[in-house]
């Protein structure tokens, strides 16, 4: 089991390596840092000196892949490759292009306020998903299974853009249950202001969701073990939600592990939405103020959970299913 | 590089070229009794039939807004003007076909916000009346009841405005598809097919493309190459190919066993030969379920995307940047809803009747995704 989990480890790491390299291109080769410092100086009119001095402060006066100045270790070490990318894979990202501040102690601060709303939205959407959609497969081929699958389809076909909007709109401004926006992190007030943002994400997956889960139940119940238990006289209840709920758990999980990078990475739209500090604002703030050294961090990172997700399904697979041994 | 992704010509071949693939694609599956089958199946259905009808709509307007000319320059008269060669003056603002049909709506121009059918303005103005005395009222329209979606700040029509937005959204879903589709097919077949290092040099290509969650990738990409039509098309088809890629390389692994496939290598036909017109053409209802149903997710995407600032960018006309428009006007008191609704309106008209469509390809093409 560890054997295995160091080598998929081993087997990442390639994969990094290339995304890596494909950041790299993008960022310094596309865009090189005399563009970058000439949109971050902004001036019409500005010298060769001052470019050379910001990207001095910046460290990116450097030779991007070999030192021919220095010696070995140097060589490699002392390039704009080694210093601004590979430091990626030591979760060493550096200052950010815009404040210097900090983006490793950044992202450590802004996460909690990311999980803080994915987290209840995953666990409930996928509670509320899974059921709905056992629900429909015990209908199935009923008018309740067709018109849930209406309303899937319709639900589906809306952006999220309107959801968020419209439920601001609905909740917060005309029904003044809930503040449109902000966040508090003292206790009672919390859960008002986390609330909609929730109820939003719930709601924008749910289509999609529901009709996933109804295909894996569906390809479950046609099979020959579901027939063996209807055969011993058990209740359709039980048959669905024992029998075909355990066997479904495989595919289940595989779609479930893979959603942990947008977990953490938090929602682009939600945030901004709703104004909470969390990754995905840092991100829309990245964007705005085209902060390169905060972009490149951030899609390593969901690059780098993406890999460890992979490999948390596979441990998984052993959990749910005893026939799976990772050698 | 940027100069060049966003000239107009780019786009416009890239249409071109979009439509006479399509055109090709169906003269060539009207010949096909397997084709001509399948769309029989698909057809039965009356949700199918309609929603095709209403994609056919989409694509009419979107190709009608796609064809383009100069409208010669008139004087007061109403008479053509020449210049001193003899030629016809042009205006130099082009103008398409669909811009020409639309008139009545495009030059319906109010001053500034009025609701859908109002008869009076949205905010109140200081009239004068016959006899010189100013109070404040809601000014006369001028042209009342005709606005079916209201008129935005600075008094267009929002109708034509989203009627407008019809060509982006198209564009974005199918120009992408154009690109996806073609990598996805040479890429996933030549790897399922001769596997080995070939092999893993693609899989390891797409793995790290897939490793990126999609809309990061998208952001950077949009960062380093600035807002734009053409370069939104390009990055999503760079994101999304690597699905397609590998449910087609796993197929073709798998038909490369069956019998039939053996039997052609004895002949001595020629790889090429064997992968392009055996292995491929019995893929095709999975590139074209896959086609159809990503194609929603596209038009989706480019609302989000514009909407953060790294769409299409402020100069072209779509839904995403009407949405992010109508935020402001959402937050005002009375609220201004009426942009909104109609962006909500016309996605929905486009994306709904695509994934109804999608579903039932789907459902007759491929037995083994039937969801019945």
């Amino acid at each position: 089991m560890f054997g295995y989990i160091i080598r998929r480890g081993l087997y990442g790491f390639p994969i990094l390596l290339g995304v890596n390299l494909l950041l790299f291109l993008l960022f310094f080769y596309v865009n090189t840092p005399d563009d970058m410092a000439e949109t971050f100086l902004g001036e019409k009119h500005i010298t060769q000196e001052q470019i050379d001095n910001w990207k001095q402060e910046h460290g990116y006066a450097l030779p991007r892949f070999i030192n021919t100045a220095e010696s070995f270790p140097g060589m490699i070490t002392q390039t704009i490759f080694w210093q601004k990318s590979m430091s990626l894979f030591a979760f060493r990202f550096g200052k950010s292009d815009q404040d210097n501040s900090d983006i490793g102690t950044e992202v450590l601060r802004r996460m909690p306020y990311s999980l803080c709303i994915t987290v209840p939205v995953f666990i409930l959407s996928l509670m509320l998903n899974l059921f709905v959609a056992m629900i429909v497969a015990f209908y199935r081929a009923t008018y309740i299974d067709t018109w849930v699958l209406v309303l899937c389809v319709i639900m589906m076909s809306i952006s999220a853009l309107f959801y968020i909007i419209y439920g601001q709109m609905v909740f917060a401004i005309l029904l003044k249950l809930v503040p449109v926006s902000g966040f508090d992190s003292k206790a009672p007030y919390f859960f008002k202001f986390l609330m909609l943002p929730i109820l939003m994400g719930v709601i924008s997956s749910f289509g999609g969701g529901v009709r996933y889960y109804r295909t894996i139940f569906l390809e479950e119940i046609n099979k020959d073990y579901i027939r063996t238990a209807r055969a011993k006289g058990l209740g359709e209840g039980l048959v669905l939600f024992k029998h075909a709920l355990k066997n479904a758990m495989l595919p289940i999980l595989t779609n479930v592990v893979v959603m942990i990078p947008f977990l953490i990475m938090g929602g682009l739209l939600t945030e901004n939405f709703f104004g909470i500090p969390g990754l995905g604002s840092y991100m829309i703030e990245a964007i705005s103020r085209q902060d390169f050294a905060v972009l490149r961090s951030m899609v390593f990172l969901g690059a780098f959970l993406y890999v460890i997700s992979l490999i948390l399904v596979d441990i998984s697979y052993t959990m749910v299913d005893p026939r799976i041994r990772l050698g | 590089m940027n100069i060049f992704l966003k000239s107009w010509y780019v786009q416009d071949i890239l249409v071109a070229v979009l439509v006479l693939l399509i055109a090709l694609i169906v003269l060539v599956m009207h010949k096909r009794e397997y084709w001509c089958a399948a769309f029989r199946r698909v057809f039965k259905r009356k949700l199918a039939q309609i929603s095709f009808g209403i994609l056919c709509i989409y694509c009419l307007i979107a190709l009608f807004d796609s064809v383009g000319f100069n409208q010669p320059l008139r004087d007061q008269q109403g008479n053509v003007q020449f210049n001193d060669t003899g030629k016809i003056m042009r205006d130099e603002i082009g103008m398409s076909l669909l811009d020409y049909v639309l008139t009545p709506l495009r030059e319906s121009k109010e001053k500034t916000y009025s609701a859908p059918f109002a008869t009076h303005q949205f905010t109140k103005e200081t009239i004068m009346d016959a006899d010189g005395n100013s109070y404040r009222d809601y000014p006369a329209l001028k042209y009342p009841r005709r606005h079916l979606f209201g008129t935005d700040k600075v008094g267009n029509d929002i109708m034509y405005v989203a009627v407008k937005g019809i060509r982006t959204g198209m564009i974005i879903g199918g120009v992408t598809t154009l690109l996806v589709v073609p990598f996805a097919i040479l890429f996933g077949v030549v790897g399922g097919y001769f596997g080995g290092w070939l092999d893993d040099i693609i899989q390891y290509i797409y793995t790290v493309l897939s490793s990126i969650p999609s809309v990061l990738l998208i952001v950077a990409f949009m960062i380093v190459f600035e807002p734009g039509l053409t370069q939104l098309c390009i990055i999503m088809g760079i994101t999304s190919w690597t699905g397609l890629c590998r449910v087609l390389r796993g197929e073709t692994m798998k038909l490369r066993e069956m019998e039939y496939i053996q039997a052609c290598e004895a002949m001595g036909i020629s790889k090429s030969r064997i992968m392009f017109s055996h292995i491929t053409p019995n893929l095709m209802h999975i590139v074209l379920i896959t086609a159809v149903l990503g194609f929603s997710g596209r038009v989706l995407s480019e609302a989000v995307l514009s909407y953060i600032g790294i769409g299409v960018g402020a100069d072209t006309i779509s839904w995403g940047s009407m949405i992010n428009d109508a935020r402001m006007e959402m937050a005002r008191n009375p609220v201004v809803w009426w942009k909104l609704f109609a962006a909500f309106v016309f996605m929905l008209g486009l994306v709904l009747p695509a994934n109804l469509f999608g579903d039932a390809l789907r459902d007759a093409l491929d037995p083994r995704l039937r969801t019945e």
